[in-house]
């Protein structure tokens, strides 16, 4: 067909990014671990209420049951640790969605992921009256499960089986059934819809520490899988049949894949609701950085998207003090800008 | 038919002088076919509602014959939302093929560049302000969805625009808006925040005969913008450099698509609200009809049109007497539709 795919994975002409060479690459990823492990630190001692690092120290090995100790270890460490899992399970998700479809207008919205999640929730909310946190959790999780499933045996049906833009138009088209089929309900009953106006913006606030727990393995796994399928994601962007010339199993690779981006996006979007942006920018701004290379991207991502994902939120604590703006809001705001940079920055990039 | 064996029947027809027409025969039947299915789905929705009309009446009325009360209801009251189904649905078909040979991505699609969620933003900030009336929104998402374009390609615009470029860096001014549409609608009451969704649904419940005669004009100056350019879009589908081998202006000619495309969006827009899905589904929809290499205009408008007055027609009767805003059938047919394109068993062109 005419209208080509673009392909992220060979998007850089020239194969090095900002970062050449591996000791490059290693160096700036160490800083990047520094960088991250500092906002991890802001993200427990700043807020509506300014917590010395000493005093945070003191919660832990000395717990006096103050209330700032209590602030620390029951709001602002689960609230962190949520953010790192989200921030790196929806960045990585991004990242192999990019690459396995080659398209660099992926994002978990493509496979109609967010849209199975929200017709989840919504049928949670408007139709069996749930309300409570924990029941949205299993509904984005199962909805996201229910709607990759679907979008895949659509995507495999026929000859050829399921190739990049066959996957893509399948997610499109089931995407969009089932967001006609969360906006019909929403419509009529003013109820749900008012529940969901707030959980479609995503936040990291107001989450018992239990939900990062129990998120916690699946992030993990997913991540693993990700990162066992780097490797063949790299041929596979050269297109199926070369990657097949090379020895990598094409389908293997597009089931590890897929199979990671569902458990990620599941975790993530039970865990903080639909927040779209990080994954579908964090890897195109890594990119950009380190170059074509997914080992690398993965890495990188799996850094960066936390570090978003975290300051967006610090960020909305900060910003309209004592209220809070959602970290789904913020993030556009912060990575945005760093995005129109990075893609402005070459004369004539490459693509 | 003569000269090169292009795979399928082509038909020529030569005029006198330089004017010569080439279509191909498939392309031509399949355009006819879906012309008549939407208007024979035209009529059925002028003769169907609380007052029913017979077919062979509808059409005596249109022809001005019948009686007063049949003529008022068809004319009068029907006849303006099935002219302006046929001519959004149309321009939505439109501008998607312009985008996607332009973007060379069949996800591209005018919300790519940000207009339709500026548009949103526009109608969020009038609803708010100034008042909720039909023309007031229509201004709001005008302005808002062209002061969004026009960033957009002043942001992206560096020693000429490149179509990569446009896209990243639609999605990261489409994304700093979706988070300030989503504040919005957090903040405002509920009532509010409910009608700016049906707006944003996208609907023509409250259509009039004063609102077609612009849009037609419209429409129809920009779809002889298109023809006035010629077979230049599909040779700029085919890559910057083969067009510019061929003897295309790449630039300027990117620049006068991107216009008549946001234009025809604008239109569309400004008449219906955001109807999401038919700019991205029709010209995939009519390329796996047509078996074309790449999206094809005319069966891109026509698809549009039967996709958009299809959906009305059962947006009005499906849960009668609720009326569903059509951009709520839209995206439940066309994806349902194109679920089936997807999953029936190919035979030579396999996406």
């Amino acid at each position: 067909m005419v209208v080509a795919e673009g392909r992220p994975g060979v998007s850089a002409q020239r194969p090095a990014g900002l970062a050449a060479g591996d000791a490059g690459r290693s160096g700036v990823l160490l800083l990047l671990v520094a960088a991250l492990a500092a906002t991890c630190v802001l993200s427990v001692a700043a807020g509506t209420r300014t917590i010395a690092l000493g005093t945070v120290w003191d919660a832990f090995a000395h717990f006096a049951g103050t209330e700032e100790h209590v602030i620390v270890r029951e709001l602002r460490v689960p609230r962190t640790l949520l953010g790192l899992l989200a921030g790196a399970a929806l960045g990585v998700s991004g990242a192999v969605l990019q690459a396995v479809t080659r398209n660099p207008l992926a994002d978990t919205q493509i496979l109609g992921m967010n849209a199975g999640a929200a017709l989840f929730v919504v049928f949670a909310i408007g139709v069996l009256g749930l309300t409570g946190i924990w029941s949205y959790v299993w509904f984005a999780f199962a909805g996201v499960a229910f709607a990759t499933v679907l979008v895949y045996a659509l995507g495999s049906i026929g000859r050829g089986g399921a190739t990049p833009l066959r996957l893509t138009l399948a997610g499109v088209a089931l995407g969009a059934v089932m967001s006609g089929a969360s906006a019909g309900i929403r419509l009529v009953k003013p109820r749900a819809f008012d529940y969901l106006r707030f959980w479609d913006v995503g936040t990291l606030a107001g989450r018992p520490a239990q939900i990062a727990v129990a998120v916690a393995p699946f992030v993990v796994l997913g991540l693993g899988l990700a990162l066992a399928a780097a490797r063949s994601l790299n041929a596979v962007a050269l297109g199926d049949d070369l990657a097949r010339t090379l020895g990598a199993g094409v389908v293997r690779t597009r089931v590890l894949s897929v199979l990671s981006v569902t458990l990620l996006t599941g975790a993530a979007t039970a865990a903080v609701g639909p927040i779209g942006f990080v994954g579908l920018m964090v890897p195109h701004a890594v990119r950009r950085i380190v170059g074509p290379d997914q080992r690398w991207i993965l890495a990188y991502t799996m850094i960066c998207a936390p570090i978003l994902l975290l300051g967006a939120d610090i960020a909305g604590r900060m910003l309209i003090r004592p209220a809070e703006l959602q970290a789904g809001i913020v993030t556009a705001f912060l990575g945005a800008p760093v995005l129109i940079w990075l893609i402005r920055r070459r004369a004539v990039s490459g693509r | 038919m003569n000269g090169v064996d292009f795979g399928h029947r082509v038909v020529v027809a030569r005029g006198p002088g330089p004017l010569s027409v080439r279509f191909g025969a498939r392309t031509a039947l399949v355009c006819a076919g879906l012309g008549l299915t939407a208007l024979a789905v035209a009529v059925l929705g002028l003769g169907t509602g609380e007052f029913e009309v017979p077919p062979g009446e509808v059409i005596g009325a249109l022809a001005g014959q019948g009686s007063g009360a049949t003529r008022l209801v068809v004319v009068e009251w029907r006849l303006p939302r099935v002219l302006l189904a046929l001519l959004v649905g149309a321009a939505l078909g439109l501008s998607g093929a312009v985008f996607q040979s332009l973007l060379r991505n069949p996800l591209g699609s005018p919300d790519v560049i940000g207009f339709n969620t500026g548009a949103y933003t526009g109608v969020l900030v009038t609803m708010l302000l100034v008042g909720r009336d039909y023309h007031q929104t229509a201004a709001g998402a005008l302005a808002g969805g062209l002061l969004a374009a026009a960033v957009v390609y002043l942001l992206a615009y560096r020693h000429g625009v490149h179509g990569f470029r446009l896209i990243v860096v639609g999605i990261a001014i489409s994304a700093i808006l979706a988070s300030v549409n989503q504040w919005f609608v957090i903040k405002v009451q509920l009532q509010l925040a409910v009608a700016a969704a049906i707006w944003g649904q996208g609907s023509l419940n409250t259509v009039t005969w004063e609102q077609v005669p612009p849009v037609a004009v419209a429409v129809a100056l920009l779809t002889a913008g298109l023809l006035a350019l010629g077979p230049r879009l599909s040779l700029l589908a085919m890559g910057e450099e083969s067009a510019a081998a061929l003897g295309v202006r790449t630039e300027r000619t990117r620049l006068l698509y991107l216009v008549i495309g946001v234009a025809l969006t604008a239109v569309a827009t400004a008449a219906a609200g955001p109807i999401s899905f038919v700019a991205l589904a029709a010209p995939q929809l009519a390329r796996l009809l047509t078996r074309t290499a790449g999206v094809a205009l005319a069966p891109s408008a026509v698809m549009g049109a039967l996709l958009l007055t299809t959906s009305d027609w059962l947006g009005q009767r499906l849960f009668a007497p609720t009326q569903l805003p059509v951009g709520v059938v839209t995206v439940s047919l066309g994806g349902l539709y194109f679920a089936w394109l997807l999953a029936r068993p190919m035979r030579k062109a396999a996406p």
